[in-house]
């Protein structure tokens, strides 16, 4: 079988303690929370790591506040996604979120793999997530010791794609997320966490923690009309090829806010602002729908380093959108 | 062997030494309707252990002071080995040796006219993953360090990465036997005058069709143990279909006899084909062993279980059908090109079978084919599930769809029309038994409402129909020999206890559970007084493996035909203890008693101490060799079997016509199985064979990425990972309805035919079929992809031929056409031009005909038979 590296396991028993292996261990060192992101790639020998700095000690970092009326839903960064899925609170007041975590590969992944994790989740790429000889076999990508994207050779930057199923949810809800490290706490919104760049594709420092997700309660089912889908091959375990994240905001009948975000099909959740701009200031007609959805198809490039053909991808980007919006919109989906 | 109907197997013909005494004393076979086992559904005998986790794999082995193998696999598809420096691997604490290819220069393969393997490459690689060294240390993290140590310099050489490639591409050669530069196999055969059969016809239908290559996907990664003995002798472990191949294997390129070897397969968690190649790294295991004088273990890891392959072969399709206007046959050409990737493995019997098994279904008259196998650098093809037929069934199959459509015909009726008659001699001369395909078609018509349905379902939702025939049992061993291709052996412990010996390999498809019912029913036993032991070439007389369908067939045969002989020396012996006509005696619940007065009798243990006095040791062996089949032309090794079975489906389908997904709601799939020997098993084989044919149909595909060509010639499987090479989970797997059609064939152990394979053959036709009913588009092409389903909905849209498929088909020269007359034009099986193709093509009997082996056999000295018997490449 494919084999682990050596490596050291620090397992601190508070944030500071690990914040101060991470700040002390540089580039050797890396996170740990769930684990099903770097095992695999760890033996696979895309990613390295001398250290590894498991956060399964810490205390108080798995819990979800959800129950506040109408106040911010808290994740903590080690909650399970099965915990999130599952949890009573979240399903009534942020279903979408609790189905975009519910779609994340298989119920067993999901026990292990935390909330933490998946907003981290490392970029995937048919040319990187494959072992160390069959990567020799290509002299390797940029992403990983070589020198060349080889989804699109004369490029300058690498396009593996982002393709955490909670990311767009997230991104859609408007969440914050918190950092921590030995220069201390700070909170960015989520969207702000990513950046549409394969290899770098985190903003946040190298040593610092995600140590919680908080999702403001003006998300809340009451205010907001959201939905959730993602496009995969088989209907577990698989890794999407797209996702669609909508979030409405109304006003009586109107869209009075709008967030419309895609998964798995670029670099980083990407906002897809036009389908946006059109629903903002109007009511959720089929036709209106219908319209904007048609707008998406500019907002999705995908390449050819995931599942299924590309270019058809890109064209049943704008179905799915309007499906996912008629079902935030509460209209029939065929 | 007088059962009424019965045609005497070759088993007597092959094995005339037997004591005639035995054969005298043995009584009438059993009537049907006394079985008690056969027939029954039974708890499989080897379930317990698997489900509790005690079964042993061949990676759940381990000895004292056992040393672990990684290889060191190529990393470029194509070139010649410059050096391989493993200086710093030896250098590291631990590691034990390093093995290259001029450790073991002999070459092997699994037939003899492709034995183009070496254990480790010894000068070219072809493809990536190719093994080029084995390292051992003393733990498997260090083998796999060390491994990464090792330096490979390589002489790049051109990759050629397609059959259109290879075509273009004469040299370099990737093998020099080839037929024609990288063209492995060029073949070309006429049954009867086509060009009058088309003549005849009042529509001619002329298609292209493709069919993507995939692998087996066994749950459990090949592994091999080997303990070296004591005199220079071995054991290995393995998980193979094939143990007695394997040791010929290690015979030959071991260099020692074969009674030093013993190889033993392990339970395999899975094969369906991929374990039936003797592979590098079990020879490399032994090897090892031998030379450390320590036990050595190799697993293989996922990506290496891809590149060992030997799955499917990608096979583009041309056929050309002529058809009279209620739909009959007058004629048909095939042509196929198949990948065949780096090496032979059973490549030639491949590339017969995507022609041969076109006639046993519906009466063809006459029948042209021709076929090409390419070497590319892709890890090799061989046999899956199916081996070979069910790439021109797929074909076929939709081509008689189109042709039901374009005559205005309910498809079922336009088959079953034309379903061949039982016991026929084919066009390309194979033989017959019996056939059940009607009642398939009826049953699986009647299920899913096909007739009042088909055509009227709203869009978006249809149903489709397809139908398949398999062999039960490859007619010719894979080296020429006459002897018995299945053996049984049977002891009788003082305890009653029966050991059963028989060098059957378990793969997951029931084997051993056959084996113990058919000897259990045999002697009136329960399955819990047998004790199997299985596929250890030391201990168990032959069995040639788990392939080709053929272990219910023959080693229900060989257990029968021992199983009796024991019956009979203990009737014998009960029937002068109690003074009785041996025909008077029945063996039943652990007894042998009178059957006019059952209370007159003994228990089965008290039966057995009576025989072993008066008798001596009891024990008695069994075996079972195919019938001849008439085919004598050259190429006729390949399509006869001692009989067929024969499978019917409908698959209704739902389409998304927005995003050309699609997905199977249900599938009825009716099986001929002759009779079951356990129904339970036989609907398990059924619906396995219909998960992996969807599972082919709808997503599984060995995709290769070729890097552009400016940068790079590297040529990489796509995703050689669970994750990332798709196959069906239980989320895609809809309900399925089983018919077993039950009609006992003569030549079957107790009527039975085969089920591991046939039960595939009509799935992906029935969706590509059921695909078109629901939005009137053709996919000539699987697997069926999203993308085009909606781009043959796109083209419909515009007035296009609604279709997605291969247009063109390459120029190809097949070489010199074998005319072989059909039965009815008065042939013998032999083809007219014999000589002249020998002429033509400088080929004298590469792969032999039937009538030149059966010379070899009867005339050719010792030494000449083990010539051929080596193959005449080897070496």
């Amino acid at each position: 079988m494919l084999r682990l590296p050596k490596f050291r396991l620090h397992q601190p028993a508070t944030l500071a303690e690990a914040a101060k292996i991470l700040s002390a261990e540089g580039e050797a060192a890396r996170l740990v929370a769930g684990g099903t992101d770097l095992w695999p790639n760890l033996k696979r020998r895309h990613q390295k790591a001398g250290e590894i700095v498991s956060l399964s000690r810490v205390a108080g970092l798995s819990t979800i506040h959800a129950d506040g009326d109408l106040g911010d839903l808290r994740l903590g960064a080690m909650a399970t996604l099965t915990a999130i899925e599952r949890h009573r609170a979240v399903r009534e007041r942020f279903p979408a979120l609790a189905s975009a975590v519910g779609w994340i590969s298989s119920p067993v992944l999901r026990n292990m793999g935390t909330i933490g994790g998946n907003v981290c989740l490392d970029t995937r790429c048919t040319y990187y997530n494959q072992n160390e000889e069959w990567r020799q076999s290509i002299s390797y990508c940029m992403k990983a010791e070589g020198k060349i994207c080889w989804v699109a050779p004369s490029s300058p930057r690498c396009w593996a794609v982002a393709s955490a199923d909670s990311a767009p949810m997230l991104v859609a809800l408007g969440a914050r997320v918190t950092l921590v490290s030995t220069d201390g706490e700070r909170e960015i919104p989520i969207a702000a966490l990513y950046r549409d760049d394969g290899m770098a594709y985190l903003t946040k420092q190298r040593d610092e923690i995600v140590t919680g997700i908080v999702v403001p309660g003006t998300s809340d089912a009451a205010h907001c009309r959201t939905a959730f889908f993602k496009l995969r091959r088989r209907g577990s375990i698989d890794f999407g090829v797209l996702s669609v994240a909508v979030a409405l905001w109304m006003d009586g009948e109107l869209v009075r806010d709008a967030r419309v975000v895609l998964g798995s099909i670029a670099s980083l959740p990407s906002s897809a602002d036009e389908v946006a701009q059109a629903l903002i200031g109007q009511k959720l007609a089929p036709e209106t729908i219908a319209v904007a959805a048609s707008l998406a198809r500019s907002a999705a490039t995908p390449m050819d380093n995931t599942d299924l053909d590309p270019r058809w991808r890109g064209q049943v980007t704008p179905v799915y959108v309007e499906r996912t919006l008629r079902e935030a919109a509460g209209l029939p989906v065929t | 062997m007088t059962e009424p109907g019965r045609k005497p197997t070759g088993a007597s013909e092959a094995t005339p030494a037997r004591d005639p005494a035995a054969a005298e004393a043995k009584p009438e076979p059993l009537p049907d309707r006394e079985l008690k086992v056969i027939g029954t559904p039974f708890r499989r005998v080897d379930g317990w252990a698997k489900v509790t986790g005690s079964t042993r794999f061949a990676d759940d082995l381990s000895f004292p002071r056992q040393c672990y193998i990684k290889l060191v696999r190529s990393t470029v598809p194509h070139a010649r080995l410059l050096s391989v420096d493993a200086s710093a691997a030896l250098a590291m604490p631990g590691v034990l040796a390093v093995l290259t290819g001029k450790d073991l220069p002999v070459t092997f393969g699994i037939l003899p006219v492709s034995q183009d393997e070496h254990p480790l490459a010894l000068d070219i690689v072809r493809h990536v993953g190719d093994p080029i060294a084995a390292v051992a240390a003393v733990s498997e993290d260090l083998a796999h360090e060390a491994a990464l140590a090792v330096r490979v310099e390589y002489d790049l050489l051109p990759t050629i990465a397609t059959v259109e490639e290879a075509i273009a591409t004469p040299e370099p050669q990737i093998h020099s036997y080839a037929d024609d530069g990288n063209l492995h196999k060029l073949l070309s055969m006429e049954f009867g005058d086509v060009e009058a059969g088309f003549a005849e016809a009042e529509r001619i239908f002329e298609d292209t069709f493709f069919y993507d290559g995939n692998t087996h996907l066994p749950l459990e990664q090949h592994a091999t143990v080997a303990l070296p003995e004591d005199d220079g002798r071995v054991t290995v472990w393995s998980s193979t279909q094939t143990p007695h191949y394997l040791h010929r294997a290690l015979t030959k390129v071991l260099g020692i006899s074969a009674s030093r070897i013993r190889v033993v397969a392990t339970p395999n968690g899975g094969g369906f084909g991929g374990k039936s190649d003797p592979f590098g790294h079990e020879i490399v295991c032994a090897a090892m062993a031998l030379r450390l004088g320590r036990p050595a273990k190799i697993s293989l890891t996922r990506e290496e279980v891809f590149y060992c392959h030997r799955g499917r072969h990608p096979v583009l399709m041309r056929m050309k059908t002529g058809v009279r206007k209620d739909g009959t046959l007058t004629a048909q050409t095939l042509q196929t090109t198949l990948d065949g990737g780096a090496y032979g493995s059973y490549g030639v019997a491949s590339t017969y079978y995507t022609g041969a098994l076109q006639t046993v279904t519906y009466r063809l008259p006459r029948y042209k084919f021709e076929s090409i196998r390419a070497f590319t650098n892709k890890p090799a093809c061989g046999p899956k599930r199916g081996h070979g037929t069910p790439q021109p069934r797929f074909g076929f199959e939709v081509q008689l769809d189109k042709i039901a459509v374009a005559l205005g015909q309910n498809p079922a009726d336009l088959r079953l029309r034309m379903v061949e008659e039982p016991n026929t001699v084919t066009a390309n001369w194979l033989k017959l038994g019996t056939i059940a395909l009607a009642r398939c078609i009826e049953a699986v018509v009647a299920g899913s409402g096909y007739r009042e349905r088909w055509g009227k379902l709203p869009p978006g939702r249809g149903l489709g129909l397809a139908c398949g025939s398999y062999l039960c049992g490859a007619g010719l061993p894979i080296y020429w020999n006459h002897m018995p291709q299945s053996g049984v052996t049977l002891h009788v412990d003082r305890g009653g206890g029966v050991a059963v010996f028989c060098g059957e390999t378990e793969i997951g498809q029931g084997s051993d559970s056959v084996l113990a019912a058919v000897v259990a029913e045999v002697l009136g036993l329960e399955l819990a007084d047998l004790r199997l032991q299985v596929a250890d070439t030391a201990f168990t007389p032959v069995d040639l493996g788990s392939y080709s369908s053929r272990v219910t067939l023959m080693m229900g045969h060989a257990a029968r035909d021992a199983a009796e002989k024991v019956r009979a020396v203990v009737a014998h012996a009960v029937a002068r203890q109690l003074g009785l006509p041996e025909s008077q005696l029945v063996f039943s619940g652990r007894r042998v008693f009178d059957a006019a007065d059952p209370a007159k009798g003994l228990s089965w243990e008290d039966a057995v101490i009576v025989t072993e006095a008066r008798a001596g040791t009891l024990a008695a062996a069994g075996s079972y060799t195919p019938p001849r089949s008439p085919g004598k032309y050259r190429g006729a090794g390949v399509g006869p079997s001692p009989t067929y079975s024969y499978s019917a489906a409908v698959v209704e389908v739902e389409v998304d016509s927005a995003t050309g997904i699609w997905k199977p709601l249900h599938v009825w799939l009716a099986h001929d199985i002759g009779r079951s020997i356990n129904p339970a098993l036989v609907m398990g084989q059924v619906e396995g064979s219909v998960y992996m044919g969807l599972g082919e149909a709808m997503m599984e595909e060995s995709a290769f990425r070729r890097l552009p060509k400016a940068r790079s010639g590297a040529l990489v499987h796509k995703f050689p990972s669970l994750l990332e090479y798709k196959s069906l989970t239980f989320e895609e797997m809809p309900p399925v309805t089983t018919y077993l059609i039950e009609e006992p064939d003569p030549a079957g152990p107790f009527g039975a035919k085969e089920v591991g394979q046939g039960p595939l053959l009509p799935m992906p036709p029935a969706c590509a079929n059921a695909i078109y009913d629901a939005v009137g588009v053709r996919v000539d092409q699987v697997p069926i992809h999203p993308h085009m389903v909606l781009k043959a909905l796109e083209a419909q849209r515009k007035g296009k031929p609604a279709r997605f498929g291969p247009d063109a088909f390459p120029e190809i020269d097949f070489g010199f056409t074998l005319k072989v007359p059909t039965p009815w034009e008065g042939g013998d099986g032999k083809a007219t031009n014999e000589a002249e193709f020998k002429l033509a093509t400088g080929r004298k009997s590469k792969d032999g005909t039937m009538a030149e082996r059966d010379e070899a056999l009867k005339t050719g000295s010792v030494e000449a038979l083990t010539t051929k018997l080596q193959g005449k490449k080897g070496g």
